[in-house]
């Protein structure tokens, strides 16, 4: 796809450890088009959360990185550190699953978000504070015009994931990257914040990035979807595909695994994602899937188109016929 | 699986728990006081299982340790068979304590990083002082978990995330409970994983009979594996009764909501069902909302609301909430 806003190629990250290197991104392919939401889900440790702080050039010297990340077409990796910073909160932004990690907890709101908007754009302070107040409306902060002069402490934790989001979008940004945003929430305020983000999207253009464990957050908001596992991405595709007929035994498992009303047994994948330190050389699934057989440990597999899904699993067109999971 | 005759085990009456937060606002010395729990009653039946939902802060951790005694309750009873524990002697309770068993979302973070797995397990039966041949007998509860005797030789560190649940859960098997209070047990794992952990608990119901209290926010995994639910909300219970009930025709509006902001793995489903969206977060415990607690957040609420606080009723559908006007 060559009208990807954001495309990641071959992204390799490899974090020198005390027990050796720890390979945690191998070898990753993204595509986001303008506008839409990416779901990137997959078991814990699969490289999530590297992959993209790799891309937002926010990983420490320990890391390693490889590969191509191109933001509307301006490559990023090797980038010089000052061409990053006025990408990194301009034209790309992440929010996290801890809202307080971006705050600081000593100044106004307001004012954090003004700083935000002029670091990068040349704005004077009362447009810029106005420009705030805005931002705070429209994450759907009641009273923004009182709540900017507040710091964070005076927000729930809901209140302060809509202002990390007032922060994010402050400078127009053309991808939102947003790692487990709504982990840490209950349920209730979830659903508020999946709404903020949606909106956001619909609003200006926004494309977005949304990283979960939550096969349901997924299904609620992602366009498409790109399941990773053990470092490479397995299975992507437009969201209804991706639950309609997986192609990846790791995503039929994830999904076959969900408690759904009626079942009397769930049914988990047996034993437990690889060490990142010794990865298997052949796909990383291998070790817990119930298909595997000698050609799977063989080589790395990588994606192939398969219906209207790309999948890494070399026996997708076998399984096939298993149809729907 | 739902037997209305079993006996019951456990019955909560009125319990409550107050915590007292010493703040320093300037030169005044402010004494505020939380109403965790606030005012619950609820029976666990014998060899059946309680799901006790709500959103954090709603009192969930605070009951379980207060049925375990953990925590002094600031009044109430906890009956367990048929005797209170809160008027009980520190020697009286550490006997029936043997019957009830708790596992949080880490036991290893409770597990001595430097004594093995087969130590940990049987630590429960030295503490007891129970006779025999413990090395058998954790043999055996590892066996039940699903783990493999050479475990017992190895250290915490060499567990993934599943093994290390199933290790807590044999350590808490150890004295063969009557109860478990299970607090957020697979919250911390991969749905993978954690399906393996949430079978397991029906296993061992179905073998051994206890009867667990089972704490979780993820309300799909309770639906799974609750015979009754409790939703809890500021440290009330507002809707309480068997699983299909509550589940199929939520009484309560919070529970409604809180099931219609679930989301469900079905895009179809996601995008063309109606959602209820509670506006706002939970207000303080410290000072909470006058008569219904929920009422800052509800829809339906009026002025009735506000002055008179709602008791639980028994529905039509056969489950109790507290509301003036229920769904
Ligand atoms: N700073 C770091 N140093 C060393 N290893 C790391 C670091 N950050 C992450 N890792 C490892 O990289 C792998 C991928 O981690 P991550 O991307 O955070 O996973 P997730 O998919 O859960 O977001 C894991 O094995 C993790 O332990
Ligand atoms: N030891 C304590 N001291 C003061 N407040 C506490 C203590 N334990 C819990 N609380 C408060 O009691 C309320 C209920 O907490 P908890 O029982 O942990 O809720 P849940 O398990 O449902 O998240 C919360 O407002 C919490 O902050
Ligand atoms: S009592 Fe009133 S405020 Fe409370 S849940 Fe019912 S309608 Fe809403
Ligand atoms: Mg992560
Ligand atoms: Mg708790």
């Amino acid at each position: 796809m060559s009208d990807s806003i954001l495309q990641i190629r071959d992204l390799r990250v490899t974090f020198s450890t005390q027990m050796g290197e720890l390979r945690a991104v191998r070898g990753v392919d993204v595509d986001v088009a303008p506008g839409e939401i990416l779901g990137v889900v997959g078991e814990s440790g699969s490289g999530k959360s590297v992959s993209f702080l790799a891309a937002m050039g926010l990983l420490p010297q320990s890391a390693t990185i490889t590969g191509s990340v191109k933001l509307d077409g301006i490559e990023l990796i090797g980038a010089k550190k000052k061409a990053i910073r006025s990408v990194r909160g301009r034209s790309l932004a992440m929010v996290f699953q801890d809202p307080l990690s971006a705050l600081n907890p000593v100044h106004r709101v307001g004012d954090q978000i003004v700083e935000m908007i002029q670091s990068h754009q040349d704005m004077n302070t009362h447009d810029a504070e106005k420009r705030a107040v805005e931002l705070l409306e429209i994450v759907g902060i009641p009273q923004p015009n009182d709540r900017a002069r507040q710091y964070p402490h005076e927000f729930s934790g809901g209140m302060r994931q809509r202002v990390v989001i007032a922060m994010a979008i402050a400078n127009n940004p053309k991808v939102l990257i947003a790692d487990e945003p709504t982990t840490a929430l209950d349920v209730t305020v979830q659903a508020q914040i999946l709404e903020v983000i949606q909106r956001v999207q619909q609003t200006f253009g926004t494309a977005v990035v949304l990283i979960t464990h939550d096969l349901g957050v997924i299904a609620r908001v992602a366009d498409s979807v790109n399941v990773m596992y053990a470092g490479r991405n397995v299975e992507s595709g437009p969201v209804q595909s991706i639950f309609d007929h997986p192609s990846h035994p790791y995503t039929r498992g994830l999904l076959s695994s969900l408690p759904h009303e009626g079942a009397d047994r769930l049914q988990p994948i047996a034993g437990f994602p690889p060490n990142m330190l010794a990865p298997p050389s052949g796909c990383g699934f291998a070790p817990r899937c119930e298909f595997a057989i000698d050609a799977c440990n063989a080589e790395l597999p990588t994606l192939q188109p398969f219906d209207d899904l790309q999948t890494s699993c070399i026996r997708a067109v076998d399984l096939r016929i298993g149809g729907r999971s | 699986m739902t037997n209305s005759h079993a006996e019951v085990l456990l019955s909560v009456r009125n319990l409550v728990k107050n915590f007292e937060l010493r703040a320093n606002t300037g030169i005044r010395k402010t004494q505020r006081i939380v109403q965790a729990v606030a005012d619950v009653s609820f029976d666990v039946k014998v060899g059946q299982t309680l799901g006790l939902v709500g959103e954090s802060g709603s009192g969930k951790t605070t009951v379980g340790r207060s049925v375990l005694q953990l925590i002094q309750p600031t009044s109430g009873e906890v009956i367990f068979e048929g005797e209170d524990l809160t008027k009980m002697s520190f020697e009286e309770l550490r006997h029936v304590r043997r019957q009830m068993q708790i596992v949080f979302q880490d036991p290893f973070a409770s597990l001595d990083p430097k004594m093995t797995v087969g130590s940990s397990i049987a630590e429960p039966l030295v503490v007891q002082g129970v006779g025999g041949n413990h090395q058998d007998k954790v043999a055996e509860l590892l066996d039940l978990v699903g783990l493999s005797t050479d475990h017992a030789k190895r250290f915490p560190h060499e567990f993934s995330g599943g093994q290390r649940q199933r290790v807590g859960i044999a350590r808490a098997l150890a004295l063969d409970p009557k109860l478990i209070v299970l607090d957020e047990p697979v919250s911390a794992l991969d749905v993978s994983i954690q399906a393996g952990v949430v079978n397991l608990f029906g296993d061992l119901q179905k073998r051994l009979g206890m009867s667990y209290v089972f704490i979780a926010h993820d309300l799909s995994v309770v639906r799974h594996i609750a015979d009754q639910v409790a939703v809890m909300y500021l440290g009330k219970i507002v809707e309480i009764g068997d699983k299909d009930a509550v589940y199929r025709n939520p009484s309560h509006p919070y529970t409604k909501a809180l099931l219609s902001a679930v989301p469900l793995p079905d895009p179809k489903i996601e995008r063309s069902r109606h959602r209820i969206m509670l506006e706002g977060d939970v207000p303080s415990p410290v000072n909470p909302p006058t008569g219904c607690r929920f009422r800052t957040r509800c829809w339906k609420a009026t002025e009735l609301c506000a002055v008179e606080e709602p008791q639980l009723v028994v529905r039509s559908t056969g489950q109790q909430s507290a509301c003036h006007f229920p769904e």
